[in-house]
């Protein structure tokens, strides 16, 4: 059995689906593999190497692989599964894995399978339909099995591997895509699909000023990171990035903070995993309230300052 | 310039899925069909640039049973021009839904393929991805704008950071997000208009493509629920919770 994981990085570092990844591919039970193809990748090539469980790193270095565009990267991929006999592919459930391994898949005529949570047997995986109000038990015979992993359900594979290296001549650039301009946001806080706290603001907050002014404070004293409902987002409080959901992100940290959210079903499926929820809303009978564990009742313009000052005093 | 938009019948959204007493599958009978909402964003989108004159024709395609003739229409009263169905009653997973766009691609020539970026029943977010590779065309899915420049496409995409933006040449297949654009309502007299477009059935059989399931899903179970909380008082008393009963701060 021989396992590939592909990386998502940025040339420098490993994003942090791929160490979920890795440790998804691990429990195949076999060799473990990690492509990393971009451009001047020296520092992410090293980094995957010194993950627990990795065998060998395979790097493809060139010009146009390094804006990770999809069309040159599901082609490598491919022909490296074909080429070396990969009996399994993995990548991150993150936009990036999402935009890849359906493709990749087509590319060898195989069926994907995405949003793994959990691995039984090769080919026997269990994952989310319905915005996770249902788990289904899938199985596959195809050859090559491909797939995405829902970060949230594995671990972070751990530093302290030792892997070979091993350099991959390049396939030539397909010309397809060209990467225009990223507009990535910045921001000291963790990011939010790792984060041990996040903090999420819904339509309640009112405006994208006021989201600042009450959310910022909270995350900041609990140094979590910051996420929002869709209609936060859609109502342009704050940029596409911070949305948790069944389109958004999927998040699972240790606390959820759901401030004037309501609880649509849709945003329940990207935080309901999460182990404590608290949640703070005017509305009683908010349907957040059926899956948070500690419910407050009130104006959060109150309420949450009030917690800031609160969580000052030890 | 053809745009192709193809189009799923699925649950709708407000609609709180029930698992089959045997786990087979999800009860799909006497509930409340619809367009799935992605794919509602890109028939906007589509005839958005039918209304600028840069498309000169938006044919909706639809994959499955006689019923989804139904959520063509839906298409047809937002502003398609026609309809193709795919009629077959077997079951279709992505990668047979990608041959079967790619075979109704090759007879339609489209230069821009918009779907919606995942149904939201399966959640599996592949079709349009799988569709691009057999074409060997470009791809750019998460789209929240979308330029079309003559022979080119600047497509802006929502990534897990933010934003980014590709151009691609045409033929392309685009993946509609949530914020692409708001769909419009189909007004009563679109409705009635939409009745008397052409809607072309063809049988999956005809297109020659393999459709058979390659993944088989068995067990369908309800994720455990989570048990009910408790409504605290006060600011102090979340703290002294979080603090000493959940002890996760």
């Amino acid at each position: 059995m021989k396992v590939l994981v592909i990386a998502e990085h940025d040339n420098h570092k490993l994003a942090a689906a791929t160490l979920n990844a890795i440790s998804a591919a691990q429990q195949f039970g076999g060799e473990v593999q990690v492509l990393v193809a971009g451009c001047d990748c020296a520092a992410a090539v090293s980094e995957a190497g010194a993950v627990q469980g990795v065998a060998q790193v395979l790097s493809a270095n060139a010009a146009h692989y390094r804006d990770q565009l999809v069309e040159n990267l599901a082609a490598l991929a491919a022909g490296l599964v074909r080429d070396e006999g990969f009996n399994a592919v993995l990548a991150g459930g993150s936009s990036f894995g999402k935009n890849l391994a359906p493709r990749l898949a087509a590319l060898l005529d195989v069926a994907p399978v995405s949003d793994v949570v959990s691995i039984a047997a090769p080919g026997r995986y269990v994952r989310p339909i319905y915005a996770g109000n249902v788990m289904v038990s899938v199985e596959s015979d195809e050859p090559m099995q491909v797939l995405t992993v829902r970060t949230t359900a594995f671990e972070a594979a751990a530093a302290g591997g030792n892997a070979t290296l091993r350099e991959l001549s390049p396939r030539e650039d397909l010309g397809v895509s060209r990467l225009v301009g990223r507009e990535l946001s910045k921001s000291e806080r963790p990011e939010l699909t790792a984060a041990r706290i996040v903090v999420s603001g819904g339509r309640g907050l009112s405006s994208g000023e006021k989201y600042r002014e009450v959310m910022e404070p909270l995350a900041d004293r609990l140094g979590a990171a910051l996420g929002a409902s869709r209609a936060a987002v859609d109502a342009g409080f704050v940029p596409n990035d911070y949305q948790v959901g069944q389109t958004g992100k999927i998040v699972a940290p240790d606390l959820y903070v759901a401030v004037g959210i309501s609880g649509a079903i849709q945003h329940l499926a990207g935080m309901k995993d999460s182990k404590v929820i608290v949640a703070i809303n005017k509305d009683p009978d908010a349907p957040i309230f059926q899956v948070s564990d500690y419910g407050l009742v009130g104006d959060l313009f109150e309420m949450v300052p009030e917690l800031v000052a609160g969580l000052a005093v030890q | 310039m053809k745009i192709l938009v193809p189009v799923k019948r699925v649950v709708d959204y407000n609609v709180k899925v029930r698992v089959k007493s045997d786990h087979s599958g999800v009860e799909l009978s006497g509930v409340k069909m619809a367009i799935n909402p992605f794919d509602e964003i890109s028939v906007e989108e589509a005839v958005r640039l039918k209304e600028a004159g840069i498309a000169s024709e938006v044919i909706a395609v639809s994959c499955g049973a006689a019923v989804c003739q139904e959520t063509l229409r839906t298409a047809l009263a937002m502003g398609a021009d026609r309809a193709i169905l795919v009629e077959t009653s077997a079951e279709l997973q992505p990668l047979a839904v990608g041959k079967l766009l790619k075979a109704v691609a090759e007879r339609e020539q489209p230069q821009l393929v918009i779907c919606g970026k995942q149904a939201i029943d399966d959640d599996a977010n592949q079709t349009g991805q799988i569709l691009a590779a057999l074409m060997g065309w470009g791809q750019a899915t998460f789209a929240s704008k979308l330029l079309v420049d003559k022979g080119t496409i600047r497509v802006t995409r929502e990534v897990d950071g933010g934003l980014e933006t590709l151009e691609l040449p045409l033929p392309a297949v685009v993946t509609s997000d949530l914020r692409l654009n708001e769909p419009r309502y189909a007004t009563l007299p679109n409705i009635m208009k939409a009745k008397k477009k052409p809607l072309d059935v063809i049988p999956a059989a005809d297109l020659g493509v393999d459709i058979a399931p390659r993944l088989r899903h068995l067990q369908h179970a309800e994720p455990p629920a989570r048990k009910a909380g408790v409504k605290v008082a006060d600011v102090a008393e979340l703290i002294e919770k979080l603090r000493h009963d959940a002890k996760v701060i």
